[in-house]
């Protein structure tokens, strides 16, 4: 069982979920306050042209192009959901699923173009699309790294712009805080934050990555600052538990794993948490409804 | 008939479905519940085959239906709970389907069934799977199957057509006037599921998302009118599926996901050209348009 820890190849892969896991458990909270918990899944479906442009480009799985090419891509398909969703009667869902449906089409469009050229069906391109994270080496562990610190960085310089972008938009405006280049940031970094995921956990379960340890964390907890640390441990220790397990057999799919461990703390947080957890809610209710009932009594018993 | 003749037909029928159906998730802006169910249907069908130990038809569709109807109550109950809405569908999709991912990687062992080939689809199979039926002779299963949906979703929609505009557009009135608003809102969620799962095994989930979505969105463009936004979807996924199999042809690439591409630039020519709430409309007459709305 601790052998899978010790194996050096394990480690790197290890580190390298659980950082993701933190820097999409913090990026998932801004998602949620800005109520875009689905955008990641569109982002992420909307990725996959990108990147297999960037294959038949270079010719070779480099992660760092394919990582440029997914970002480009998603970047475009972020700016058709607002075009669509600010110049037209459609609303943002029916946008956001057209431009994953369309977008993932077209990329299964070239996907079947790049396995038929020489090479291409042996490129790995797959395990990178649908996630494998045991099928990553060194080097691309090193770039994931780099940009999800670089990503973590920029929310925590920035908390305080944050915290004013998401709660309280006319005071940030107020003090000349650039509302449009906060938007632009934001949608930077949680394409990053898709972008460097889609190798470990692939296109489908990036969603979960981002929404889970943030939806969790708010069963925790009234302050912004607790609910990003406490939803970066949520991500980070489901991000490293479910690479521990699929790393315990062969061939076990790594994404799905981080997600069910994701979903477990989920369960746990909507039961026990502090917050509006439902075992809570079920005591204060019984509390108030025995103090009501003395009440009652107490008055009742003036009367006769 | 030919070859392409039937994988047309069978594109034409899922454009069909999928785009009456679409319209009144786009209408309720619950389209992403498209998306979720179109993936939870793979642990449906998993499950469905763990238990029958057989690739066939009727079970996978019970199974499916049983686990979209799954996810639209999980959903709902979670949203109930004070979950975001978008969040509560986020929640319960990508836990279902790693769910039905990790029972294939675990016990189903990549034999029958696959991700990939359920995301992607693969029509070009469809007419060597025959069934023979009398009077009309050998007709591809899957041809069948999605016949009998279309013609049971179309029944559903005409047959209830005022409950379905009344608790679309104004669901406070229609419980006022007794209509089971919520049940109605699982009816629908019934029939999204089993035209996923008819359709799911022929074109993939991710086309049935685009024939889900996107013809209805394009046809919401043109009209007012819920009778012709209806017709105009169904319409919208057929030229799709037309289209998109001339584009397969064409680049000799996946027909599902050229059929997924070709209903965005239905949508595109629609966003961009269509009289009423096109862009190139707005932009020559703007005043008009604004006093309009």
């Amino acid at each position: 069982m601790w052998d899978t820890l010790l194996n050096s190849n394990t480690q790197w892969v290890l580190l390298s979920t659980t950082i993701l896991g933190v820097a999409a458990g913090i990026i998932g909270c801004l998602a949620y306050w800005k109520r875009q918990n689905l955008m990641s899944d569109a982002l992420s479906h909307a990725a996959l042209p990108g990147v297999v442009i960037a294959f038949l480009l270079i010719g070779e799985k480099n992660l760092f192009f394919l990582v440029i090419g997914a970002a480009i891509s998603a970047f475009v398909g972020a700016l058709l959901i607002q075009w669509i969703t600010t110049t037209s009667r459609i609303s943002e869902d029916s946008a956001m699923g057209m431009i994953l449906a369309v977008f993932y089409g077209l990329g299964i469009m070239l996907l079947t173009i790049a396995n038929r050229i020489p090479g291409g069906d042996q490129s790995g391109l797959d395990s990178f699309i649908y996630g494998q994270a045991a099928a990553m080496v060194t080097s691309d562990v090193l770039t994931m790294l780099t940009l999800a610190l670089l990503v973590i960085l920029v929310v925590f310089f920035g908390f305080k712009e944050w915290k004013l972008f998401l709660f309280d938009r006319q005071f940030a405006k107020g003090i000349g805080l650039s509302i449009n280049g906060m938007n632009t940031l934001y949608t930077v970094i949680l394409v990053t934050t898709i972008v460097i995921g889609i190798q470990a956990v692939g296109v489908i379960l990036m969603a979960a990555m981002l929404i889970m340890p943030a939806v969790s964390a708010r069963y925790w907890t009234r302050s912004f600052l607790t609910m990003i640390l406490l939803s970066a441990s949520f991500g980070g220790v489901s991000g490293a538990v479910g690479t521990w397990i699929s790393a315990m057999g062969s061939g076990l799919p790594t994404g799905p794993f981080i997600v069910v461990t994701a979903a477990g703390m989920f369960v746990v947080s909507l039961i026990l948490g502090k917050e509006k957890g439902l075992l809570v809610t079920y005591i204060q209710f019984r509390m108030h409804r025995k103090k009501a009932k003395t009440r009652v009594r107490v008055r009742t018993g003036g009367v006769t | 008939m030919t070859y392409t003749a039937w994988i047309i037909l069978t594109a034409a029928l899922v454009g069909m479905a999928c785009g009456l159906v679409g319209v009144f998730l786009v209408l309720r802006k619950t389209a992403m519940m498209a998306d979720a169910i179109s993936h939870t249907v793979l642990l449906g069908i998993v499950v469905a085959y763990l238990v029958t130990r057989e690739v066939s038809g009727p079970a996978m569709l019970v199974g499916g239906i049983a686990a979209g109807l799954l996810t639209a109550f999980f959903v709902q109950w979670l949203h109930s709970l004070n979950v975001q809405h978008d969040a509560s569908m986020g929640v319960v999709f990508t836990t279902l389907f790693a769910i039905g991912v990790i029972l294939i990687a675990t016990s189903v062992g990549n034999v029958h069934l696959d991700v990939q080939h359920a995301l992607m689809g693969d029509i070009t199979f469809i007419p060597f799977q025959t069934v023979t039926l009398p009077i009309v002779g050998d007709i591809p299963e899957a041809t069948v199957i999605l016949l009998l949906v279309f013609l049971v979703v179309l029944f559903f929609i005409v047959a209830f057509y005022k409950e379905w505009k009344i608790t679309t557009f104004d669901p406070a009135l229609a419980a006022s006037l007794g209509i089971p608003v919520l049940f109605m809102h699982y009816f629908l969620m019934g029939l999204v599921s089993v035209t996923t799962v008819a359709s799911f095994d022929a074109v993939g989930a991710i086309m049935v998302v685009a024939m889900l979505i996107t013809p209805a969105a394009s046809a919401y463009l043109w009209t007012d009118k819920l009778a012709v936004m209806l017709v105009l979807s169904g319409l919208f996924g057929v030229v799709a599926a037309i289209a998109g199999y001339v584009i397969a042809f064409w680049i000799d690439t996946s027909i599902s996901g050229s059929m997924a591409f070709a209903t965005g630039i239905l949508f595109m020519l629609s966003f961009l050209f269509s009289p009423k709430h096109g862009l190139i409309m707005k932009y020559i007459r703007p005043s008009k348009i604004a006093h309009s709305t």
